[in-house]
């Protein structure tokens, strides 16, 4: 491509060139990132270098080379004799040993992590006493067996260094009883007052032992006051049914019913924003799993802002501002003839498609959802709710519709912003003597207009119960840190109402107490964690509590609690608000991996790319093509965004898809205080944003400054200015590991995706293309037809790319299970990051436009190429060829194969020439630049090594133990690689050989499904399965000969154990009609 | 001007010729033997323990099971050593007053493990799994030694991988069975304890051959035809699939 020489520097990319490229002769069908299809010349450095920018054999002077090498061969002879001068380790068994342990096997215990309050069943994996890994627990009703990587993830909370250890009294070590006795003396004072200077500062309280406390709280001080603040939580949803109905209700979905769903910003998909997203997830995908011929799929329709989970696998999406979407409702309501509703379609979206939509959703009235997100006022809440009670009530024949509604799961149901401002008025008002903050972190992330941090100054008395020390923290007098899920007792609701007990599976590693224990102590009347809890749920177990009370520890969750249905009476349709609508929209979204912030301080969740941007350690100012184009800015480019007259420095990130006029900002970043991964882009020295950090460690910038308490979702006339700062800024690794598919026109697949009805009519002809293809290849092979005759089994894999919805849960399983490392982001912009199983987001002009040569060709007549692209999602994980390319570049041997037809990396073999990566076709080979296991907290290698920083806030000097502390998330099953060695998938060898020599010891063969790979585990979709392809009974074998199966790159002779299968896509036949007709036509005909 | 090499430098640079070929391959040889000798492979080198444990008194003169400490050796990859509350079992009872046994009745009371020095050790790569083994009837002093007679534990074989791969290569040398075990219709896994059971009862008298070097610490392989095609029939039977067990990933993963 000529144009090279005429592109910007790297990072910025020319809107003008990729608008052409797309469009033009020649353009990709499927494309990762807007920089591969403008094919700019840093695409063409990551195509040809797996590691660009690295440091050649030329940049050392022949002397040192000479010395490394001798000095390395003479080390190599000694590293034989380790055992002449290690010293000797130690032995260290139990005094009393355990009931039910085995060593050196795990046990597994049920219990429940919780996000936003609401609870999701977990088993705890605990190897000698210590938890290593969660998992879903299969029978809990919002898990089903699978798990996200948020609370995955928490796991890692458990061991981190920078946690809050001690009991803190104005900056100095105290302890429990002294705080006991100085807030008992506090509350003593407040007994004469009842309690009037007394405020409580809760998060989402589902816990009915919490709320029982609570409650008993509120009785002994009744003019003290209980605030509820959740930076993302569902009040909108609350406040919207309350609108609807008069009362505030929970609504629940039943996807399996669900043939036509249309999401209203409504990104249900997304453990961030739904609460039951697992459950509704899995729901969703069986709704559209197709097997052979057999199978029907489920239509999804979705309006929204920013491509979220839910608009990547929607079958018709329409990009619409987050304003714009009560429009959308409003049209739909009327079109359904919802009393009272009216609403005028926003630019871009045409009144004939909705109109078709609209009749889909009558035609299968009682099989059809609309939903909407927390991200949308109430108004559009209440509006939803009366389309779902008018689809309902269309007809007679569905016995229990699709929406269902319960009453409130959470304990004390607030709306918006209106208790925290309350709270803050009070404290501005000197009224408040004794603060009690159970958690949270409301000077960070409360509305920056509540102005919480002075507010706070006020309190005579503060007390934050915390995990961490964070920015609330510093303001307050005493610091108390709170225990870790895994660490204490407790209950808590799922979003099914069912009541999860929540028990500990290590003992606290610090000081810490849980929040009922805190309460108990408030109470005047300290207990422990387990009482509290048993003395909750005993009274309710029927005829045999302790058997009851017993099963449910077991189990993980009390049977028969799910909340009571209610029939709300008729919805009615509300007014919708007129908003001002000028100027650049700003929406606010949490954050995919590390939710409002509290997850900051997770490297794991840090560094895991977020589904659709693929971002790594940083949030962004999110643009449409168009609008960056129409700003002036480039992609990666560092801003001023101001909203409300607040500025943050921000950066660029252009996302296809995404809706004009609109910047989207994730919360969550910016952090100053709360450890020292969460603030890795602060200085130390004066809690301020450095730049430099910035760039190289990442931190992102504060959303949370822009929200204001008529903003907290979304607001208008946003601003943005360039800056002077040139800084090589976001490290996304989307357009890392390309698979190239370019320089050979022949039919090199990497994706597949077709309509439903295009597969269905085309399968015979295109499986007899298949065949022929399969034969000429065959022919053209020198290689023996089967590589492996051998008669044990033969391991495979099989992706369904048409149920994977993106959501990276198998991502934290693969890292948590194969202790990968964390890199930070200096190593991830040198394309060092360690995941071995990565998710490549690829984009592609629809069907209907792509088939069409002549619609593609020009800029003229598909003007908007790139603005609303198809999303197809592919797992990419070592796909275990059968004649593996990396095997013979090996000098060593390090990379061979079983018998089993696994390409066995040995790590203990492994020099690090690098050679199999090189010849990788699939680039999922991962090397360790640098000690990355043991040198965790080292996220940067251009600036002051992490032992030697100061970090910031009241952390008082780096932990020095930080690092044995993190070991013990390490699964004991899984060597820790070091420098020097190459990685990859291992289709989890440790489960296949514990599976193995059970089975041996059983005298049985390994059964079908008795082995599962971490990343099918945590699949919310089933969309992996793993098995024995020898088997022609097994799942997997079956699924690998389904019509939609195929191998990526087959063509260059790889036999790939992991086939993907298709992508299919269910637009709506008028609606595709439509579009059709409506593609420009060729000039030559114009003419 | 004088010369600057005497005749004698071209004795010294053959000489030094000579030393540039044997000076590398002295030091490689020297370091590949060190690595092979008891200072760095341990073998036949007793350690000494916090408590002098001895396993031939527990388990030649007391006839002590295997498993009445090493509990999980048939159920998991890790053999267990025993908690303090194993010792105290008979130690509450008898010796209550040794002190040699100070150390544990210490453990005992404060709670604080016994830190025992390691003896077997693998690298951190490798992943042996002890239940298998045991259950396919290979005995415990095939790799450890004669632990039965050993006074302060030392380590029986070097673990070194050459050494592991003389039996995953060819296990039906060492596969063996006892008739009159299996006549009494004990599992390979029982007849491994069973050795002891009867070197108890008769010392070494009646057992044969290979359980005698067994119980000396030898290497009980057999290449004898017979024995051979008994350890393929055992192979088979057990369906141990002879290729794969050398593949990498069956230890390192």
């Amino acid at each position: 491509m000529e144009t090279n020489e005429n592109m910007p520097e790297k990072g910025h990319l020319d809107l003008e060139a990729f608008r052409e490229k797309v469009a033009g002769q020649g353009g990709k069908k499927y494309w990762r990132s807007l920089e591969e299809l403008a094919d700019t010349p840093q695409f063409q450095q990551f195509l040809e270098d797996e590691f660009p920018n690295r440091s050649t054999l030329m940049q050392i002077n022949r002397r040192d080379m000479l010395k490394f090498m001798g000095a390395s061969i003479a080390l190599a002879g000694l590293a034989g004799c380790r055992s002449v001068f290690l010293p000797v380790d130690k032995i260290v068994p139990y005094v009393k040993a355990p009931e039910e342990l085995v060593y050196g096997k795990p046990l597994y215990y049920a219990s429940a992590v919780t996000l936003g309050g609401y609870a999701t069943g977990v088993l705890v994996e605990q190897h000698e006493g210590r938890p290593i890994k969660l998992e879903g627990n299969p029978d809990h009703p919002a898990s089903l067996g699978a798990l996200d990587s948020m609370s995955q993830a928490q796991i890692l909370n458990l061991y981190d260094p920078d946690r809050a250890e001690n009991v803190m009294d104005q900056g100095n070590i105290s302890t429990w009883e002294l705080f006991n006795a100085a807030v008992q003396t506090a509350l003593t004072a407040q007994k004469a007052k009842k309690g009037a200077g007394v405020r409580l500062l809760t998060g989402a309280v589902t816990s009915p032992t919490q709320a029982g406390l609570i409650g008993k709280f509120m009785a002994m001080y009744p003019a003290a006051k209980w605030h509820v603040y959740e930076p993302a939580g569902l009040g909108n949803a609350f406040e919207g049914a309350a609108l609807a109905f008069g009362k505030p209700v929970s609504t629940h979905y039943d996807f399996t019913k669900a043939k036509v769903i249309v999401s209203l910003d409504g990104d249900f998909l997304n453990p961030a924003e739904f609460p039951g997203s697992l459950k509704y997830a899995r729901d969703f995908a069986d709704g559209r799993r197709v097997q052979g011929k057999s199978g029907t799929m489920n239509r999804l329709y979705a309006f929204e802002s920013m491509p979220g989970l839910t608009g990547s696998v929607a079958d018709h999406r329409w990009p619409v501002k987050p304003s714009e979407v009560q429009s959308v409702a409003g049209y739909i309501a009327s079109k359904l003839g919802v009393a009272g509703a009216t609403g005028v379609l926003p630019k871009g979206v045409s009144a004939t498609e909705v109109d078709l939509l609209v009749k889909d959703l009558k035609d299968s009235s009682g099989a059809s959802i609309v939903v909407t997100g927390p991200n949308q006022p109430p108004q559009v809440h209440a509006l939803t709710n009366a389309i779902n009670a008018a689809l309902t009530t269309m007809t007679g024949k569905i016995q229990i519709p699709a929406v269902s509604y319960t009453e409130p799961i959470e304990a004390n149901v607030v709306a918006g912003t209106h208790s925290i401002q309350h709270l803050a008025d009070d404290l501005k008002g000197g009224g408040v003597d004794l603060l009690l903050m159970l958690g949270g972190n409301p000077v960070y992330d409360a509305p920056a207009d509540v102005m919480f941090g002075d507010a706070l100054a006020k309190a005579k008395v503060a007390v934050h119960l915390t995990s961490h020390e964070n920015e609330t923290s510093a303001a307050c007098g005493w610091i108390l840190p709170q225990t870790h899920e895994l660490e204490e007792w407790g209950d808590a609701r799922a979003f099914d109402g069912t009541v999860n007990i929540i028990q500990p599976t290590i003992a606290p590693l610090f000081e810490g107490r849980s929040a009922i224990e805190v309460l108990a102590g408030l109470l005047g009347s300290p207990a422990g964690g387990y009482d509290l809890v048993r003395a909750t749920w005993l009274p309710k177990m029927g005829v045999e509590p302790e058997k009851g009370w017993r099963k449910a520890i077991h189990d993980g969750w009390v049977a028969n609690t799910q909340a009571a249905p209610v029939s709300p009476g008729a919805a009615k349709a509300p007014v919708l608000p007129t908003f001002p609508n000028t100027g650049l929209e700003i929406s606010f979204r949490t954050d995919p991996t590390i939710y409002d912030g509290r997850f900051a301080n997770n490297g794991w969740l840090q560094e895991l790319p977020k589904p659709l941007t693929k971002l790594t350690w940083d949030n962004a100012a999110i643009l449409s093509p168009s609008t960056a184009a129409s700003l002036g800015l480039l992609q990666d480019e560092v801003i001023h965004l101001s909203h409300g007259g607040r500025t943050v420095v921000a950066t660029t990130f252009i996302m296809p898809g995404h809706s004009n006029d609109c910047v989207t900002v994730n919360l969550g970043y910016g952090r100053t205080r709360g450890g020292s991964v969460a603030c890795v882009g602060t200085d130390p020295e004066t809690g301020e944003w450095d730049p430099k950090r910035w760039e190289d460690d990442g931190g992102g910038f504060n959303a949370s400054a822009l929200r204001t308490t008529h903003n907290m979702c979304f607001g208008f006339g946003a601003e943005i200015k360039k800056s002077d700062y040139q800084l090589d800024g976001l490290a996304s690794t989307q357009g890392h590991s390309p698979l190239d598919d370019s320089r050979i026109h022949d039919e090199r697949d990497v994706i597949r995706d077709f309509t439903y009805t295009n597969f269905i009519s085309h399968l015979d002809e295109r499986a007899k293309k298949d065949e022929e293809h399969h034969k000429e290849f065959e022919e053209n092979n020198l290689f023996p037809d089967k590589v492996f005759e051998w008669d044990g089994p033969q391991w495979g894999m099989t992706i369904d790319m048409n149920t994977c919805i993106g959501c990276n849960a198998c991502v934290t399983a693969c890292q948590a299970e194969n202790n990968i490392p964390v890199v930070g982001k200096v190593q991830v912009k040198k394309h060092r990051e360690m995941h071995w199983l990565r998710i490549d987001r690829y984009y592609s002009e629809p069907e209907a436009v792509r088939e069409d040569p002549n619609t593609i060709a020009s800029p003229e007549r598909n003007p908007l190429a790139g603005e609303n692209p198809d999303i197809t999602w592919q797992p990419m994980m070592c796909v275990h060829c059968e004649s593996a390319p990396c095997e013979p570049v090996c000098p060593v041997g390090a990379t061979v194969h079983s018998h089993e037809g696994l390409n066995q990396m040995v790590y203990n073999r492994c020099v690090g020439t690098r050679y199999c990566s090189n010849n990788c076709p699939y680039r999922v080979r991962r090397y360790n630049f640098l000690n990355f296991s043991d040198n965790q907290p080292n996220f940067s290698i251009n600036t002051t090594p992490w032992s030697q920083r100061k970090i910031p806030g009241v952390l008082h000097e780096p932990k020095h133990q930080g690092i044995e502390l993190l070991k013990m998330v390490n699964n004991p099953d899984v060597t820790v690689r070091g420098r020097g060695i190459m990685e990859k998938c291992s289709y989890c060898v440790q489960r296949i050989n514990d599976a193995r020599i059970e089975s041996k010891k059983d005298g049985r063969e390994i059964r079908e499904g008795e082995i599962v790979t971490a990343c099918q585990q945590a699949c919310p979709t089933k969309t992996i399965i793993f098995g024995n392809i020898a088997d022609e009974n097994s799942a997997v074998a079956k699924m690998r000969k389904d019509p939609r199966s195929y191998l990526v790159l087959e063509e260059v002779g790889t036999r790939p154990r992991t086939s993907h299968l298709a992508k299919l896509r269910n637009p709506n036949p008028g609606i595709e009609a439509l579009r059709r007709a409506a593609a420009p036509q060729p000039m030559e005909e114009k003419a | 001007m004088a010369q600057i090499f005497k005749p004698s430098a071209n004795s010294i640079a053959q000489l030094s010729l000579l030393g540039a070929a044997i000076v590398p391959l002295t030091v490689g040889l020297g370091v590949a033997a060190l690595s092979r000798s008891p200072a760095n492979t341990k073998v036949d080198v007793p350690l000494n323990q916090p408590v002098p444990f001895s396993h031939e008194h527990h388990v030649s003169q007391l006839g002590l099971d295997c498993r009445y400490c090493h509990t999980t050796v048939e159920k998991s990859s890790y053999p267990g050593v025993p908690p303090t509350e194993t010792c105290m079992s008979c130690h509450s009872q008898i010796w209550t007053n040794s002190p040699l046994l100070e150390p544990v009745r210490q453990s005992y009371e404060t709670g604080t493990p016994i830190k025992w020095n390691q003896v077997n050790k693998l690298p951190s790569f490798v992943f042996f799994n002890h239940s298998i083994h045991v259950n396919r009837g290979i005995n415990c002093n095939t790799c450890h030694g004669p632990v039965e007679n050993m006074n302060i534990t030392w380590k029986g074989n070097s673990f070194q991988m050459a050494w592991c791969l003389q039996c995953h290569r060819a296990p039906e040398r060492y596969l063996k069975e006892d008739p009159q075990a299996v006549a009494d219709g004990l599992s390979p896994r029982q007849q491994v304890f069973n050795l002891y059971i009867k070197y108890q009862k008769n010392n070494i008298h009646g057992l044969d051959e290979r359980e005698k070097q067994l119980l000396k610490g030898e290497d009980a392989s057999s290449d004898d035809p017979h024995d051979k095609a008994a350890g393929e029939a055992l192979v088979k039977k057990f369906g141990v699939k002879k290729q794969q067990l050398a593949d990498c990933w069956i230890c390192h993963h």
